[in-house]
């Protein structure tokens, strides 16, 4: 009986030893909702190190977009001519009444701004924020 | 109920284009410019039946770009119009030129097209469906629709899901000698009983900076009531009214004379709104009640639609309403007057 039990022990010890080795953190999931031309939640936190999917629900009958980075980043795309995103995962075109979704990993805690730059919809308020921690 | 109404709305729009769907920032319409159309309209209300005629004018360039105009019903009949009900009605009453649209293509999508006419180089489809329905079926057939157009949709498909949605082929207009400027009056017939002019449309795609600038002609049996008044504490600076008064017989005779116009009546009542409004200030339609008593705050967007707002949407209810919540207040001002008058200090000398 003491054996079978010191077995046990030592199993589920080893298991967690692997577990701890091999393992990485899970992958973190947000939703953000678009609707009426507008982010939500507009404002979310994430630690950094950990992947984050982010799925974009765009509910209005019009195509925006999901960019996220830093200014300057968001200054190129304010001018920017490309009609559809898809090839980075922080650019993310997402069409009318239809989802889509990507995965980041953000390596140091900060704020990184999402906006979608198509004509008008920064203005209109289509933006939002990613603490990162 | 016998009304006769005739409404010119100003303008009507949503900012447009044809072509792939553009992303990014900073680009421009597949023309390499932005193609502004002014589009003036006119709309009769007679016998329950609501004449709406609008004119689409060529504004040069090339490709196709229209526009989407909210209706208060479904139309039983779309048809040239006549040539010159809207100049006559600019004549009479000294107006300014009206408003900008933009451009787009036709299809089908979720959206139910109720019916599809060709006049010259314009394609007219009459749609009915949610805003989300109609603004996906403009999305898949080219328009390129602003970001407040999704929240503007729904404000109008709540209230009537009819919208008309106007294509201009600028190739086509190129083809048949069209001039930039020139006009397409298109004529619309809507069995109605709830005629209103969409008003906060003609902000759409416009920055709170930008203005919106219409004309309204309303031409009724008798004075109409408004709603929001013109000059009122309900309209916003520069919503004006700026005539009124009974419709001249020649003004009526001419009108009468112009193709499909004979609905005119012998006497009628012309009055006109003038609009040069901040864009942000435009968040509403204009209703009106032909027999001039009061309009509906739910056609008027102040109130939203719903089964049974019915016996508060009426000024007269929100009168009332001041009334009573004023009633208490006035009671207690009376009564700490009173209270003041037996703490004042005696008269001097008593």
């Amino acid at each position: 009986m003491f054996h079978r039990s010191l077995a046990a022990i030592a199993l589920l010890i080893g298991a967690a030893v692997v577990a701890g080795c091999g393992a990485s953190p899970p992958v973190q999931r947000v939703e953000i909702l678009i609707h009426y031309s507008h982010f939500s939640p507009a404002e979310l936190t994430v630690p950094h190190g950990v992947a984050v999917t982010f799925v974009l629900i765009n509910e209005d009958p019009i195509d925006h977009e999901w960019l996220i980075g830093d200014e300057a980043f968001h200054e190129r795309h304010r001018t920017g001519t490309e009609p559809i995103h898809g090839e980075r995962p922080d650019e993310v075109s997402v069409r009318a009444m239809s989802s889509a979704q990507t995965t980041l990993t953000f390596d140091e805690p900060g704020d990184v701004d999402f906006i979608c730059h198509f004509p008008g919809h920064e203005a209109y308020g289509m933006a939002g924020v990613v603490h990162v921690t | 109920m016998r009304r006769l109404i005739s409404l010119v709305a100003a303008t009507s729009a949503l900012l447009v284009f044809a072509g792939p769907t553009l992303g990014c920032a900073g680009l421009i319409g597949p023309n390499g410019a932005v193609n502004l159309l002014r589009t003036t309209t006119f709309a009769g209300y007679h016998d329950g039946v609501e004449h709406y005629v609008t004119s689409f004018a060529f504004a040069g360039g090339e490709g196709e770009f229209g526009s989407l105009v909210p209706l208060p019903d479904v139309p039983t009949k779309v048809e040239r119009g006549g040539d010159w009900t809207l100049q006559r009605l600019n004549i009479e009453t000294e107006p300014q030129l009206f408003f900008a649209a933009d451009a787009a293509r036709v299809g089908a999508a979720e959206a139910q097209v109720l019916l599809q006419v060709r006049i010259d180089a314009l394609d007219i489809t009459i749609l009915r469906g949610g805003g989300a329905e109609v603004g996906a079926w403009a999305t898949e057939h080219g328009f390129r629709l602003p970001p407040d157009a999704p929240e503007v949709l729904d404000f109008y498909a709540n209230r009537s899901p009819i919208f008309l949605a106007a294509v201009f082929d600028a190739d086509a207009a190129a083809e048949r000698g069209q001039a930039v400027g020139d006009g397409t009056p298109v004529h619309l017939t809507i069995p109605t009983d709830d005629p209103w002019v969409p008003l906060r449309i003609l902000a759409l795609g416009k920055t709170e900076a930008q203005t919106v600038e219409a004309d309204v002609y309303l031409l009724t049996d008798h004075r109409p009531g408004l709603l929001p008044a013109p000059s009122s504490a309900l309209s916003p600076d520069g919503f004006e009214l700026t005539h009124s008064a009974k419709a001249t017989d020649l003004l009526l005779a001419d009108l009468r004379s112009d193709a499909g116009m004979e609905w005119v009546p012998q006497s009628a009542w012309l009055t006109k709104v003038h609009i040069n409004s901040d864009a942000a200030d435009i968040a509403f339609d204009l209703a009106i009640d032909a027999d001039g008593s009061a309009p509906s705050l739910v056609d008027a967007g102040f109130l939203p639609y719903g089964p049974t707002p019915a016996p508060w949407t009426t000024p007269r209810a929100w009168a009332l309403l001041a009334f009573a919540v004023a009633l208490p207040l006035l009671a207690v001002w009376f009564a700490a007057s009173m209270l003041r008058g037996r703490e004042s200090p005696p008269l001097a000398g008593a």
